[in-house]
């Protein structure tokens, strides 16, 4: 059994190997790119508005308000690259109801990715936020002790990101597979359901979660940033570095 | 017996009891996690969106150790790598 999109390959030319992570990839980007270039390319705002700038608006707004809800003062700073990552990872796991697709995020290699892109735009937004001190600064706070640990924490949750990803969609893969060879007919229709909810559940989670390691990373006003705080549920979300 | 037997038989057995192990202590915590939110949920109706949201973010942290030790017992039973140490060493 493959475990993996990365195994089956598509095409191949002169020793270039074309794998379907990277095919469907590409068709995810293609279908977002082209939908968002159609509805953009005729918005109004006069009395008419079409549907699909209406489902348009619903989806930016909506993210726009989650973004604001962890705590972030300026939502709009974020929303290209926490978007992003949300409709790309969203898109790519809904499509498994389209037969012959193999969502890309069920290959490691897809989503360490996303993962390493969220590790580098920690400390971009964080230095364009606060300098380059004040970044460096969240190392060592509450004391320098804690140095090595907030070391090991920015890798750590770099790897549980990717892992839980590929671990989620990979599962539901791999649990249709094995069911279509025991029980054919009902059964994986049901494990397939549930993929799609746990593909949603997890794209929301990665785009939460990168937007709480952000935001807890260009915190102004970091000084009481510890276990005092309990009466702020979102500055203690924003407090869950790894894990 | 056959040293690939060996392996193979030892793979399955510790993917077993990987993600035996590895389901309890997640189940048990999820299931707390969410009485602990229902509970909050029915004290106070009005938090239910910032309470179903710190919700899903930490199930999904609780769930990341089961889906370690589920990706742990996938490597052992498909992409074993000892199974290919041990017929080179046969082999050669």
């Amino acid at each position: 059994m493959e475990i993996s999109p990365d195994a089956w390959i598509i095409y191949e030319w002169q020793g270039w190997q074309l794998t379907a992570t990277v095919a469907f990839t590409w068709l995810v980007m293609a279908i977002l790119v082209v939908v968002s270039a159609l509805i953009t390319s005729r918005l109004s705002e006069g009395e008419t508005v079409s549907r699909w700038q209406v489902m348009l608006e619903v989806i930016v707004t909506t993210i726009r308000d989650q973004i604001d809800e962890v705590g972030a003062e300026n939502p709009g700073r974020y929303l290209p690259f926490i978007g992003t990552l949300f409709l790309f990872i969203a898109t790519a796991n809904l499509l498994t109801v389209v037969p012959g697709y193999q969502p890309p995020t069920g290959s490691l290699s897809t989503t360490a990715a996303l993962a390493i892109c969220v590790l580098i735009a920690v400390p971009l937004f964080s230095v364009a936020r606060r300098g380059l001190g004040g970044y460096l600064k969240t190392y060592i706070s509450p004391t320098p002790f804690m140095l090595p640990f907030n070391l090991i924490s920015e890798l750590s949750r770099t790897l549980a990101l990717a892992v839980r990803l590929y671990g989620n969609v990979m599962s539901g893969t791999v649990i249709v597979g094995i069911l279509i060879s025991i029980a054919p007919f009902f059964f994986p229709i049901v494990m397939q359901l549930l993929g799609l909810l746990t593909g949603l559940i997890q794209a929301y989670i990665f785009a939460i979660l990168a937007m709480v390691y952000i935001a807890s990373a260009s915190r102004t006003h970091p000084a009481h940033s510890g276990d005092e705080d309990e009466n702020d549920p979102e500055t203690d979300t924003a407090n869950t570095k790894g894990d | 017996m056959d040293p690939s037997l060996w392996i193979a038989a030892i793979s399955i057995l510790t993917a077993g009891l990987t993600i035996a192990i590895g389901s309890i202590g997640p189940a048990l915590a999820e299931g707390r996690a969410a009485a602990q939110a229902l509970q909050a949920i029915a004290q106070q109706p009005d938090a239910s969106s910032t309470i179903t949201r710190t919700l899903f973010v930490s199930l999904a942290m609780i769930e990341s150790t089961a889906i370690y030790c589920f990706v742990v017992s996938m490597i052992l039973i498909f992409a074993n790598p000892f199974t290919d140490l041990a017929s080179q060493a046969a082999g050669g």
